[in-house]
């Protein structure tokens, strides 16, 4: 009976494996506008890298990792990205579904997976992977652990791949072009407890919250880099649902969940020693171009026919790929690492290095190609010269001509002869999108530009400078990050020698800056735990705390007092509140604070006799007197008022001091001050110093009459 | 080996009232019957340190401390005693002697140290990576399993304590953040620079500083003559040491010393290649870097790099979970320590045990019917009435106990006398104590001299003599 159960509990979990399809979430858009102008033509995921469409390497992993249903999301050119896949052999691999989902009004990440999770497909685990993803990682230990940790925690929602990657220490970003990231991760969980993707480079420190290091250690990163491939529970789908206003998966969701500490959602990591990369923008496109040919993403290489739109290569000595039907002349030389596609011909003395050159396309002679990425049909004419270009299907390079570093063609460009394109220029025979217009491609541009944050939209003027005197064309100015002297970051030319010299002089800048940031941090107590330092009081950090709180209730009641006329006292009562909360003070905090607030405006009238700044106070008092009375409730909110004036008096206004009796005559008379008030702090005073005195003294007399004063009403009854 | 120790031994101090006093200097607090001072000493006797200077604190404390040590280690040490003022922080005693150092390297450690680490092992460490600092790090105790004779309450108190916030890089030998432990809410602020140039930063709650540190010489002179304001080894020292490693400010007479011309190119070189280390750890995918020109270029960066960019070296020496370390700061931890030294940890003792896993001198003697349990200690000339029973605790030497006197998890120091029948319970009884008859004292502190009378309770209390 035992062991019938048992065998059932068994069978039971692996009928739970076989029914659960693995489910896969393919992004066919990027949402970003990094390929832009060539995006604007044709969608991303279909740009060939080394020859073969993007989207065929994301794909041909997905199956290979025994995803059985992929959702290909698409968004931007949503058609075409249909027609293709319909086109392909995926439509019809056994075993492999592939199903567009299409949506027009997705800007996001975080919209697409909402689209998805309302047409209710996915019904379990799923992996989320953009479709310019390259890889050949092994999946199956990552979602073993998955599962594993979803059984222990529901809320282990998602499993991150890492892989590792050092940034540069000049550049700080990696060899893919994508900014360093810091993380921090539990070594024994793998549990990721911080995420830092944009770094902000003048700002040295690095906040962890002291609540992660409490227990056990933490490990901070700085040398892994995102895959940008996730395993997702299906909890991750009705997280977005909740958080509309979570656009990016890894700026918003994932911080998101970091900092949320109510719902405890939890994300983990899961390090990956295989090849996994994302083509984010033009050098990721270079590195891993380079990456490929280099054999790093096997079997995802050119003379492995993965996937049917692959052509087929024959693989030569130092990493020279040839299709078939190339024609090239004896005297061309084609160098290590470099991809020659069908139908070229390449003409008499050309050398081609560390390229990659398409299908149909007519190298003329004397030409010279250095890590350029020629793509389908394009025409270069003698005695060009081409370093590390984009060079887009027919675009025609004209004879003599002179491709820059950094350089993309569009489709269809035509450059001139000797023209000499300079270095990072973009040329597309789209004209760059200006503000104004208001076709649909633009909002979602504008849509996105919130999301990668652009600092700058002004620059998306058109530039009128059309090449056509030389060729056809526009020049694009560089809007992308919005930052102009920082394009030189993602293009595919090398950094310039010059550059990474200015960047490391940057570094000592900001490192003394960082050094100057440190000294004035007071010296000595830093670390004050010593069992022997354990009476050490910490009153400095209350003054100041104290001080900051004054100001800013200061700050806030001449708000209130300059810019609207009619001020309104709940506004300032308002913030006044907020402020007391957050600084944590009591209400005759408060009632002190906005005392010292409004005495001080009395101070800026102008008065040259105490008489008239005697009315002035008296002015200001009356006018005020509801707000102050609002915080004014107990005796002891009185004593602080009277303190804090006691204290104006002696110290920081001394202007204050031959009118303290009127003035106090003046709270008393505005029912601020009550009697008790002022005669408890008079008494309290009796044993003080006779510095401390002046104050009582002075109003020595007012007291007494208020000692009298109580007997006559007595009387009076 | 060419190291100069010294060790920083406290006066009076507050929280260890009322056990130390002028007659008492914490130095000469008797661990299971010895000094405290007499365990650090001996452990670097035991590791051929024998280069020492004591520093301690008030001229009274010295003037014992001194003569006991000269007593004991005439002719085993070369110990130089100095006096400092009492309220000098440990910075400020050794900014007094640092004029004295000769030797390359330093060792500082501090005087209440107990410990079983080996401290050659860490001045290897020093030495191997020509560090600037080196400290000792103990993994903090696990709270309850070695005092589990404690009271709970003092135990839970015990796991509240958090310990300094350190970052290692990934062999654990460099020594990248330090950051205060405290309650206080603050975030812990890493500096992004070591952070790349280690490429990965573990951060730990768990380590304790031990107070043994190894200091290059000219590197300690240089700092503390160039901050005067620096009070602390340990929270103004270590923590600048460690935040400006990559920018080093130790400057010129460090560089001009013969010995060091080369030092400065060879950290900044170590560095380097620490960093290429983590780069070729990276992902090897471009074998010819030359085409991107990327690394290429940084190299050539490198050579560049203006000579006023420099760095030090910061380690840790991490001790094994195994090793016994802890400090006698505390009354607390005096009764934990005591306890282990005679219990759990007895190899510290440098006693040996008996087969019923106790210390009973032969001269002491014992009454009819009286029981001395195991983990105890028994020393010279006591005495015990009948029918007494101690359990799992330390007697001094010439205490005379009479009869039914129970002593259970408790310390009872030199010439104390305990009448009939009293019952002492988690308690510290100093030397010369007097508890008269029927005195029942639990949890309590009983300062020198002290007269308990007969037939007084008192739980959880601490007495001095006015």
């Amino acid at each position: 009976m035992v062991q019938k159960k048992g065998s059932r509990v068994l069978s039971d979990d692996t009928d739970d494996i076989a029914r659960m399809k693995l489910q896969a979430v393919l992004l066919a858009d990027s949402f970003t506008m990094k390929f832009h102008p060539i995006t604007l033509e044709r969608p991303k995921v279909l740009l060939p890298l080394v020859n073969v469409p993007m989207i065929e390497y994301s794909l041909a992993w997905l199956e290979s990792v025994e995803v059985e249903e992929v959702f290909v999301f698409c968004c931007s050119h949503s058609q075409k990205v249909k027609e293709y896949l319909e086109k392909s052999k995926w439509s019809k691999a056994p075993n492999f579904s592939v199903i567009t989902i299409e949506s027009h009004d997705s800007t996001s990440a975080g919209d697409a997976l909402r689209t998805i999770y309302n047409q209710g497909v996915i019904h379990g685990d799923f992996i989320l992977v953009s479709g310019d993803t390259v890889s050949n990682a092994c999946l199956r230990k990552a979602l073993q652990e998955h599962k594993d940790r979803r059984k222990k925690d529901p809320n282990a929602v998602m499993t991150m791949l890492i892989t590792h990657s050092k940034p540069s220490s000049l550049t700080h970003q990696t060899l893919i072009g994508t900014d360093e990231v810091f993380m921090a991760i539990e070594p024994k969980t793998k549990q990721l407890l911080y995420y830092e993707d944009k770094a902000n480079l003048s700002k040295g420190i690095l906040s962890l919250d002291h609540l992660l290091v409490s227990g056990s250690p933490l490990n901070l990163h700085n040398n892994r880099q995102d895959c940008y491939i996730d395993i997702c529970s299906q909890e991750v789908l009705s997280i977005l649902i909740d958080n509309f206003d979570y656009q990016h998966i890894r700026r918003h969701f994932v911080k998101g969940l970091l900092v949320d500490d109510i719902m405890e959602y939890k994300i983990f990591t899961h390090e990956i020693s295989s090849y996994a990369a994302r083509v984010d923008n033009f050098r990721s496109y270079d590195t891993i171009s380079k990456d490929i040919i280099q054999r790093w993403t096997y079997p995802f290489v050119p003379n492995v026919h993965f996937s049917e739109n692959c052509p087929h290569s024959v693989l030569e000595r130092q990493g020279i790929y040839k299709e078939l039907d190339v024609r090239q002349s004896h005297t061309a030389k084609v160098e290590a690492f470099t991809v020659v596609g069908k139908d070229t011909s390449i003409g008499h003395n050309t050398k081609i290095s560390n390229s990659v050159i398409g299908q149909g396309c007519i190298i003329g002679h004397n030409v010279l190609i250095k890590g350029c990425y020629i793509w389908g049909n394009v025409t270069i004419e003698d005695n060009c010269k081409l370093s590390y270009a984009i060079v887009c299907d027919e675009a025609h390079v004209s004879e003599g001509a002179v491709l820059e570093p950094g350089v993309i063609l569009s489709y269809k460009v035509v450059v001139g002869k000797q023209l000499v394109v300079p270095a990072y220029s973009i040329i597309s025979l789209c004209p760059q999108p200006s503000q104004l217009d208001s076709d649909e491609e633009l909002e979602y541009v504008d849509s996105n530009a919130v999301v990668i944050e652009s600092p700058s939209k002004a620059e998306f003027e058109p530039d009128c400078s059309k090449a056509s005197i030389f060729g056809h064309g526009y020049i694009w100015s560089h809007t992308d990050g919005g930052v102009r002297e920082e394009f030189w970051r993602q293009s595919v030319a090398p950094i310039p020698l010059e550059k990474l010299e200015e960047l490391s002089c940057i570094m000592h800048a900001v490192e003394s800056d960082l050094n100057q940031d440190f000294d004035s941090l007071p010296v000595s107590g830093e670390l004050q735990h010593d069992s022997e330092c354990i009476d050490c009081d910490d009153g400095d950090a209350d003054y100041d705390l104290d001080n900051d709180f004054e100001k800013e209730v200061e700050a806030t009641f001449l708000r209130a007092v300059n810019e609207v006329p009619g001020v309104n006292e709940d506004h300032v009562i308002l913030e006044v509140n907020s402020l007391k909360l957050s600084f944590n003070v009591s209400y005759a905090d408060c009632a002190g604070a906005l005392f010292l607030a409004v005495m001080k405006l009395a101070l800026l009238d102008n008065h040259s006799t105490n008489k008239e700044f005697l009315a002035s106070t008296n002015r200001v008092i009356s006018r005020w007197k509801d707000l102050l009375k609002h915080y004014v409730k107990t005796v002891d909110d009185e004593i602080e008022v009277i303190m804090k004036f006691e204290e104006m008096c002696s110290e920081s206004t001394k202007e204050f001091s031959p009118i303290f009796t009127s003035v106090l005559d003046r709270l008393y008379s505005e029912d601020i001050a009550s009697e008790d008030a002022i005669l408890t702090w008079a008494s309290e005073k009796e044993g003080a110093d006779e510095s401390d005195k002046v104050f009582v003294n002075q109003a020595s007399t007012f007291i007494q009459w208020l000692k009298e004063a109580p007997e006559e009403d007595e009387e009076d009854d | 080996m060419n190291f100069q120790v010294v060790v920083l031994v406290g006066g009076a101090s507050k929280t260890l009232t009322p056990l130390v006093s002028k007659d008492v200097p914490k130095a000469l607090l008797p661990v299971a019957n010895r000094p405290v001072l007499s365990y650090v000493l001996e452990l670097l006797e035991s590791n051929e340190l024998k280069d020492l200077i004591v520093v301690v604190q008030g001229q009274d404390a010295a003037v014992k401390v001194g003569s006991w040590i000269s007593s004991a280690y005439a002719d085993r040490l070369n110990v130089e005693v100095a006096t400092v003022a009492e309220d000098l922080g440990t910075a400020g005693a050794l900014r007094v002697v640092a004029p004295h150092l000769v030797a390359n390297d330093v060792m500082v450690v501090s005087g209440d140290l107990v410990t079983d680490v080996s401290p050659g092992a860490l001045a290897a460490a020093h030495r191997r990576h020509d560090a600037v600092v080196t400290a000792l790090l103990c993994p903090a105790p696990v709270s309850g399993a070695s005092d589990s004779g404690a009271s709970g309450g003092k135990d839970k108190a015990k796991k509240q304590v958090r310990y300094n916030i350190v970052g290692l890089d990934p062999t654990q030998q460099f020594l990248l953040l330090l950051a205060a432990g405290t309650e206080i809410e603050k975030d812990i602020r890493v500096q992004k620079s070591i952070l790349r140039a280690a490429g990965q930063m573990e951060i730990r709650a768990d380590l304790m500083d031990a107070h043994l540190y190894a200091f290059k010489r000219s590197a300690l002179q240089e700092i503390l003559v160039a901050n005067e304001k620096f009070q602390s080894i340990r929270q103004d020292i270590l923590p600048y040491l460690v935040r400006s490693q990559l920018r080093s400010e130790l400057s010129s007479n460090y560089q001009s010393d013969m010995e060091e011309s080369w030092h400065g190119k060879d950290t900044v070189q170590n560095i380097q290649t620490w960093r290429s280390q983590h780069q070729a750890g990276a992902r090897l995918s471009f074998p010819d870097l030359h085409s991107l020109g990327f690394n290429d270029g940084n190299r050539k960066v490198n050579d560049h790099l203006p000579a006023t960019r420099k760095s030090h070296k910061c380690c840790a020496y991490i001790a094994s979970k195994s090793t016994y370390c802890a400090r006698v700061n505390s009354v607390q931890s005096f009764c934990d320590i005591t306890r282990d030294v005679i219990g759990d940890s007895s190899h510290l003792s440098g006693y040996s045990f008996s087969l019923q896993n106790n210390i009973i001198h032969p001269s002491a003697q014992l009454g009819i019917k009286t029981t001395v349990g195991p983990q105890c200690m028994l020393d010279e000339g006591s005495q015990l009435g009948d029918k007494c029973s101690v359990k799992r605790s330390v007697i001094g030497r010439h205490c005379r106990i009479g009869s039914n006197v129970k002593i259970v998890n408790s310390i009872v120091m030199n010439h104390v006398t305990i009448e009939d029948g009293c019952l002492v319970q988690g308690s510290i009884v100093c030397s010369n104590v007097q508890l008269q008859e029927h005195a029942v004292l639990k949890d309590c502190q009983i300062g020198a001299g002290y007269v308990v009378t007969a037939g007084s309770e008192y739980k959880a209390e601490s007495f001095t003599k006015k």
